[in-house]
């Protein structure tokens, strides 16, 4: 057949299939590492014949349908004893039907959904450090390479290849379960689960590391995972509170990046280009969680992007309406970041010399010295009372970023300081 | 699978404590009833003499170096242990946070591997 699929088009596909098949191939065989090294086998067979052969139309179940029969070879030929034996004789009773992959059909997509839910659930399990937690996450269920996580968190690439190989070997060897929790620790699981997904999403839109500066693969799979999960906690009202926060956040990302990949802040987005149906998405879920009544950090961090994405611009937002969610916000979640935050939304508010107090806390400099925000943030609010404390603050700000276009956008606002100009733009980050 | 779970905590006191005082028949009240609770799962258990007494050995080009006390001197030490056949980690960490010890020390789970 000629014009089968060039190399990259291959890797685009598997790379879109992968977390969906490791899942199935998990729920097979109850153990990851042989789960992946099945699918390394059949990944490699896909490169070596669907150039040659053209892509089957349903890719996906090729690939676990190979790597189901590479599963029971590998099985068959370890010496692991019985257990292993009558396992591969109950893939080959099921795989019996299916002569030839191109034919292979898709699974139900409700047990599809479990699997993948069960292997998050293994990922995001607490026995696990929260760093491996994430790593696992992104390596098995959203399907970034080594390279890529490493990339994401500036760590060596032989790093977080240990974290993995470490958390996989303690999920086979102390028997973490796939399974979705039962009811009397679910609630609590979720939330881990959450807390993991969050920090994908983040990853994904502060992109720390390169030039890109929004993932937007990253983004779309963290909400991918948030909707799995509101969908099994159909009644959990904050679980759709972080389906409904991370919509509205993302519903931003086209706006976020201008025409040479900078940095735009809210402030200064064109908001035409926010993602409208995104929103609306995003408002539904909103709702959805509040007629639950049971409120909670991701509703409210998800009210106050609700309010900046129904303002017109920037002057024209409910500061103080977002100032008094910062302040709810705080009795559930008083983290440094959102005491940083809601300084900014009091600064806005009207109250700028207030919001400045706030930054000037010795707590928050401690704890947020290297974080970029904090440091522009007070820059910007300092811009135009005092130049020569914003240039400061701007230094500081380059100093701590790695990230290009921040660093591009960073060193402009710095210049129009020195130059006694106008920052440009309303004050929000 | 097996798995171990080593009770760690704070001995201070422990040994001086009178085994006649209703404090000590709570905890051993709370432990025939963690054994009953899940008689079916404990594979074997044993609490430990205090730290104190322990002796520790290492064998160096041959030559035994016989230590007094525990391997490590920490606040927290090892006072007993259970082995529990359990599911997976969830039901054995669900198992060992009834241990009455856990209430107040440490218990630490680790998988006793299979070699058959």
């Amino acid at each position: 057949m000629a014009g089968g699929p060039c190399g990259d088009e291959v890797a685009a596909v598997v790379r879109r299939e992968w977390s969906r098949v490791l899942a199935t191939l998990v729920g097979d065989l109850g153990d990851l590492a042989d789960a992946e090294d099945a699918l390394a086998d059949a990944v490699e067979e896909a490169v070596r014949r669907w150039p040659i052969r053209g892509l089957p139309e349903r890719p996906g179940a090729w690939l676990t349908t190979v790597a189901r029969r590479r599963a029971i070879d590998r099985l068959r030929r370890s010496s692991a004893g019985r257990d292993k034996a009558e396992l591969a004789g109950r893939m080959q009773a099921r795989l019996a039907e299916v002569e030839d992959p191109m034919d292979a059909v898709d699974p139900d997509a409700s047990l599809l959904r479990d699997e993948q839910l069960r292997l998050l659930f293994a990922c995001c399990h607490p026995a696990l450090t929260v760093e491996a937690q994430v790593a696992l996450t992104l390596r098995c269920v959203a399907g970034l390479s080594t390279v890529e996580i490493s990339r994401a968190f500036v760590q060596p690439e032989a790093t977080v290849a240990q974290r993995l190989v470490r958390a996989k070997r303690k999920i086979a060897a102390a028997a973490i379960p796939f399974r979705i929790p039962p009811d009397s620790v679910l609630l609590e699981r979720c939330d881990q689960v959450r807390t993991i997904i969050y920090l994908v999403f983040n990853e994904g839109y502060e992109a720390s590391a390169g030039g890109e500066l929004v993932r937007t693969d990253l983004c779309a799979e963290a909400i991918r995972l948030a909707e799995l999960v509101a969908e099994l906690l159909a009644d959990d009202a904050e679980s759709h509170g972080l389906v409904a926060l991370l919509r509205l956040i993302h519903s931003r990302r086209e706006a976020r990046v201008d025409a040479v990949g900078d940095l735009v802040l809210l402030g200064d987005q064109d908001r035409s280009r926010w993602d409208g149906a995104l929103i609306t998405a995003g408002q539904a879920a909103l709702e959805r969680a509040l007629r639950l009544d049971a409120p909670g950090p991701y509703q409210i961090q998800a009210a106050i992007q609700a309010l900046h994405a129904e303002a017109p611009s920037s002057e024209a937002t409910d500061w103080r309406q977002i100032e008094l969610l910062y302040r709810r916000l705080r009795r559930h979640l008083d983290t440094p970041v959102v005491e940083l935050n809601h300084a900014v939304a009091v600064a806005l508010a009207g109250d700028r010399d207030a919001g400045l107090a706030m930054l000037d806390s010795p707590r928050l400099a401690e704890r947020l010295g290297g974080y970029t925000f904090f440091h522009s943030a007070r820059a910007r609010l300092l811009h135009e009372v005092d130049p020569a404390g914003a240039g400061a603050a701007y230094r500081a700000a380059i100093a701590v970023t790695s990230s290009e276009p921040e660093l591009r956008f960073l060193r402009r606002q710095l210049a129009r300081a020195e130059r006694g100009e106008e920052p440009g733009g309303p004050p929000v980050g | 699978m097996k798995y171990a779970c080593l009770i760690y905590g704070d001995e201070s006191g422990a040994e001086d404590m009178d085994p006649t005082s209703a404090e000590f028949q709570a905890v051993m009240a709370a432990y025939m009833a963690f054994g009953d609770k899940y008689a079916s799962q404990i594979v074997a258990g044993e609490p430990l003499e205090a730290s104190s007494t322990a002796t520790t050995v290492q064998v160096r080009d041959g030559k035994v170096l016989t230590t007094d006390g525990p391997f490590a001197e920490t606040k927290e030490q090892l006072g007993g242990f259970y082995i529990v056949e359990a599911a997976d980690l969830d039901e054995a960490l669900k198992i060992a946070a009834d241990i009455p010890g856990a209430a107040h020390g440490t218990v630490e789970v680790r998988p006793v591997p299979n070699f058959g």
